[in-house]
């Protein structure tokens, strides 16, 4: 680990101002800090933002779902909000990590980060998410734009998120057993005029997967995509799984998906 | 006071665990203390050209830098194979040199170049960023089938062969083979394995320049040994001015019986610099550099006659043992492994033949069961296919080839005492309700998921081990223990014992023993283990010895305390020796009511003044004090066995595959205390499904361990689990006074073969270990498209 300054900020204005390319926003910390200790990463400064009252809570108003930055997972997994609002939210973020993880990290820090096998990019892509930071509004299907890459500048702070409320929705993940990250997760969503169906953990980044939402458009089930055959062109292939299983894994879980959406 | 075997005490050092008071090596810290990183090989085999530490010598806080050179210069020894083991052809077995430093060559990703000793670990690592090793980068060997058709790592080591080691009458085997009514072959890889201590190694240095004395605390399951070791072999010091101390050890599984590169190096660097050195692994290096476990492939056949009965068994086993031979690396593939490839069945003839090769991957040592789990895993595969082949029932089959008569002497080598292998198989049935298993299938059917039912009735050879067995295998030594019961004044009993725990609970275990023997309770009692400068000589903890060698060790000193403490008596009581009895703590004389209680003896025997009318307690020729020493040799190996049984649930649109229930009935001999015994069984058991299931170590083709952190290496969990279901028989072991049989890797050994044999039943074709959802759905689809082109 190389040293750093440490910051707690207690505003926005405060935080922004002390970010440079040389600092990091700290959040949960569950990916920057492990990364500063295995020397992946440094830091001249770390710019705590958990004490920022602004970049926390949840509320629903209208048709939409807004999220603090700073949120943690667990309180997402048991507000009652999120549970009557968009339950497979709720349910997503209960299966994040481990509850040590879950007490710490945060939405915010999750979609910052991009991480290819996380669930909240899933869950952005799938609820139309737009992504509040400290300058601007980012629709979230321009806001993944790489593996561990967003639309955030340098010095940008996510403030928010805000998640479109769907008819009915689920997420199925199928985790790693080793890093109980998704080997494959799949969200869908399907609203009145379109269903949205977001992959992570198959590509080098969350993506959502046409193939399989123009059938569901047209015939919301999950028979109808029997005589779907994956591509297995761009999809991971590691010492976990084959790029035909995770083909394999897309439409299964997209199956069971559908078949459990409520 | 009620007997203390068999009872249920809750652990006397959980306290400290449970409210992390426990001391580990990495909690001790020294005034002056340096910190010491370790530069090591990002290559899996090379040429060392140079190492240059002119740049990272003059980094901050770098109190020095030493190298392979420096070692060499100092006349430090390499590590050693503790055992000899001779091949076939009646040539001896062949290591290379094994520097705790390389100096020319680095043989495995996470090999040991330069050490950075400086005031803070970051200085150490940002120094050690700058030590600059030129390398010429050679072609690994990493398969273990490729290994012998690879070039050789080593000059003078053809086809990277350390041993062609064979046991067994061949030609008899062939003749049943050429004899046999039915054949029945399989062929098994037993994946590679990364120990995972909770606790990564660590050790620090601490020389004292007035006394001349050098003190190696370190994370280790064998103190003893281990100061012998590098004493004896590495140079480091003499043994009367070197103390080793394991403190409280976080687990070893194996991975900690002997001396690392790591303790050398710090024990060595501590004299040089005459400041403590202090090396904690981070998990990477404990996932690059323990040593591994399993990795071997093994082609076996079985020859039966029609109705069922076997008469011959060959098997052919390649072991990788990976770049070195690491000190119990030959002996896990040889004597712990081919005397069990028979199982506990009755087979006339077999033969086993043993290639251990070297390849360019971590050294691959003893690991929770030891050569044992590799054989039952063979066996109890083999005996499922077998009887699968003939149409047998499974439990039926068995049966029919148990041995039932004991003593039995087996084929190969081992007599076994004891046993009753149709109690624990029947029990096993009736409580994982075989008969109705059929029913339970249908059930998953309903749900579309296939369920599997699988048997692994094992054995193992545990209680480490008698010299006279193991020498007539061509062993060069065995492993004895040591006691020693040291009465304080006061009454209170400190007893030292060479066996070290690590998690196994001796503290309350042994002391169980003691109050039962000595009448004194319990917390009157305290173990002390895990420093040579404290009790006798000892052999330390691993192949579930410690009860059956250690335990009997303490009782033949608790013999000794009792013989001199009814000596004592029998003057005190005006009596003779051999009129007195001893029973829950008292020397009483027989048919009175005149005693004595064992705390007033140990007082008499420090204080022996004047009592009443005695000029003195001690009879003439007895020594006043009360403390006694033994040493035990085993007569013979105890012989644990059980059969479990396992069920697991595949879901074929995934290949997922879960474990729904799991029964173990163990015969361990008497059990002293069934609570710490449980314990044992299910982190065994989970260990044996972590293998079966998620676990393994995978190398690229370059011989990058791709699986070296919790991100790609699955350990198991306990969500991953049902509830076990657990009973124990008991016959007792005949070799020993307590009649233990050790139960520490019964659940290792025996879970794969039953997780195994239950997947394969499920989805009706062979797999490997470990079963991952890909592996099982890729068999499935295999098998349909099979089915589909037929």
């Amino acid at each position: 680990m190389k040293n750093f300054s440490y910051h707690t900020a207690k505003n926005i204005k405060e935080a922004t101002k002390l970010a440079s390319s040389k600092t990091a926003y700290l959040a949960g910390g569950m990916t920057t800090l492990p990364a500063i200790k295995l020397r992946m990463a440094a830091y001249s400064d770390l710019i705590d933002i958990k004490k920022i009252k602004d970049l926390t809570g949840i509320k629903v108003s209208g048709k939409t779902l807004k999220i603090g930055a700073t949120t943690k997972h667990a309180d997402v997994a048991s507000s009652k909000e999120v549970k009557k609002s968009i339950a497979s939210l709720s349910s997503l973020a209960d299966g994040i990590g481990d509850p040590q993880v879950r007490n710490r990290g945060t939405i915010g820090g999750s979609i910052a980060n991009n991480d290819p096998s996380a669930d909240y990019p899933a869950a952005c892509l799938a609820l139309n998410a737009n992504i509040h930071t400290s300058s601007r509004k980012i629709e979230s299907s321009k806001f993944f734009k790489g593996m561990f890459e967003t639309a955030l500048k340098s010095g940008e702070l996510i403030q928010s998120v805000e998640f479109q409320i769907p008819e009915k929705s689920c997420y199925v993940k199928f985790p790693n057993p080793a890093s109980r990250y998704a080997i494959v997760g799949v969200y869908v969503a399907k609203f009145k005029s379109e269903v949205n169906v977001a992959v992570t953990g198959a590509k080098s980044y969350v993506f959502r997967c046409e193939e399989i939402e123009k059938i569901l458009s047209k015939n919301f089930s999950e028979s109808s995509l029997n005589s779907l055959n994956l591509k297995t062109s761009g999809l991971n292939a590691d010492i976990h799984a084959s790029a035909d299983y995770r083909a394999h894994l897309i439409l299964t879980l997209a199956k069971k998906a559908v078949a459990s959406c409520k | 006071m009620a007997s203390m075997i068999g009872s249920k005490v809750e652990r006397k050092e959980d306290k400290k665990f449970l409210t992390g008071k426990g001391r580990y090596t990495a909690d001790i810290n020294f005034a002056n203390q340096t910190y010491a990183y370790f530069v090591r090989s990002p290559h899996a085999r090379a040429q060392i050209k140079s190492v240059d530490i002119s740049k990272a010598s003059k980094s901050k806080g770098v109190i020095k830098i030493l190298t392979g050179e420096d070692l060499a210069n100092d006349k430090i020894g390499g590590l050693i194979a503790g055992w000899k083991i001779v091949s076939q052809d009646g040539k001896d077995m062949k290591v290379p040199p094994h520097p705790p430093l390389a100096k020319d060559s680095v043989n495995y990703v996470g090999d040991h170049v330069a050490v950075v000793i400086a005031e803070t670990l970051e200085q150490a690592k940002d120094a050690a960023d700058l030590v600059n090793v030129n390398y010429k980068i050679l072609k690994a060997v990493v398969n273990t089938s490729d290994a012998m058709k690879s070039e050789a790592i080593y000059e003078g080591i053809d086809q990277n062969l350390c041993f062609d080691f064979g046991l067994g009458d061949k030609g008899k085997a062939e003749e049943a083979f050429s004899k046999a009514e039915k054949v029945v072959s399989i062929d098994l890889v037993n994946n590679r394995l990364i120990p995972n201590a909770m606790e990564p190694r660590a050790s620090i240095g601490d020389y004292n320049p007035s006394s001349e004395e050098l003190t190696l605390y370190t994370t280790n399951q064998n103190p003893h040994l281990t100061r012998l070791v590098l004493s004896a072999f590495n140079g480091i010091a003499p043994e009367h001015k070197f103390r080793v101390v394991a403190p409280d050890v976080g687990g070893g599984f194996g991975s900690k019986i002997y001396p690392y590169a790591e303790d050398a190096v710090v024990a060595w660097a501590a004299k040089k610099i005459e400041k403590p050195v202090k090396w904690v692994a981070e998990r990477t290096e404990s996932f690059l550099s323990d040593c591994h476990g399993r990795d071997h492939i093994t082609h076996a056949q079985l020859a039966l006659q029609k109705d069922g009965k076997i008469t011959g068994l060959k098997v052919e086993t390649i072991a990788n043992i990976g770049a070195y031979a690491s000190l119990f690396a030959t002996v896990t593939p040889t004597y712990l492994y081919a005397p069990l490839v028979l199982g506990l069945y009755n087979i006339p003839v077999a033969f086993c033949n043993v290639k251990a090769v070297f390849t360019n991957t971590a050294p691959v040592d003893a690991y929770r069961g030891a050569g044992r789990p590799e054989a039952t895993y063979m066996i109890e595969r083999l005996i499922e296919k077998a009887a699968k082949e003939l149409g047998m029932d499974r439990a039926e089959f068995r049966v029919k080839n148990f041995i039932n008569k004991f003593p039995h002497q087996q084929c190969l080598v081992h007599n076994i005492d004891s046993g009753d292998y149709s109690a624990h198989l029947n029990k096993a049935l009736e409580l994982s309700d075989y008969k109705n298993f059929e029913k339970r299938k249908s059930e998953s059917a309903s749900k579309g998921k296939l369920r599997g039912i699988g048997f692994s009735t094992y054995i193992e050879a545990c209680g480490i081990a008698p010299s006279a067995v193991v020498m007539s295998i061509g062993a060069g030594v065995g492993l004895w223990e040591s006691a020693e019961i040291r009465f304080n004044a006061t009454g209170n009993v400190s007893v030292f014992t060479g066996a070290h725990s690590h998690g196994q609970g001796h503290d309350t275990t042994f002391a169980q023993i003691v109050s039962d023997k000595l009448g004194v309770a319990l917390e009157n009692i305290e173990l002390i283990h895990g420093d040579t400068d404290k009790g006798p000589f000892g052999m330390g903890t691993y192949g579930s010895r410690s009860l059956a060698v250690g335990g009997t060790a303490i009782v033949k000193a608790c013999d000794k305390i009792i013989d001199k403490g009814k000596k004592v008596a029998a003057k005190m009581l005006e009596a003779k020796p051999e009129e007195i009895d001893f029973k829950s703590g008292e020397f009483v004389v027989k048919n009175s009511n005149k005693k004595k209680t064992i705390g007033e003896i140990a007082f008499a025997c420090y204080l022996p003044g004047q009592y009443g009318e005695i000029k003195s307690p001690l009879p003439e020729g007895v020594e006043p004090g009360l403390k006694e020493t033994a040493f035990y040799d085993p007569i013979n190996f105890s012989f644990p066995a059980g059969t479990h049984i396992c069920e697991v649930e595949v879901d074929p649109n995934t290949g997922e595959t879960k474990v729904v229930t799991y029964t173990a009935v163990d015969d361990f001999g008497t059990v002293i205390n069934p609570m710490i015994v449980e314990g044992q069984v299910h982190g065994g058991v989970v260990q044996g499904i972590g293998q079966a299931l998620y676990e393994n170590a995978h190398y690229d083709k370059s011989g990058q361990l791709t699986t070296a952190s919790y991100m790609d290496y699955a350990m198991p969990r306990a969500d991953n689990f049902p509830e076990f279901k657990i009973a124990y028989t008991s016959t007792p072991a005949t070799s020993n006074p307590l009649g233990v049989k050790g139960c520490g890797e019964a659940g290792a050994i025996a879970a794969p073969p039953a997780v195994i044999n239950a997947v394969v039943d499920a989805i009706n074709t062979e797999i490997s270990m470990p079963a991952t959802s890909e592996k099982v759905w890729d068999a499935l689809q295999n098998k349909k498209s099979n089915r589909e082109a037929a």
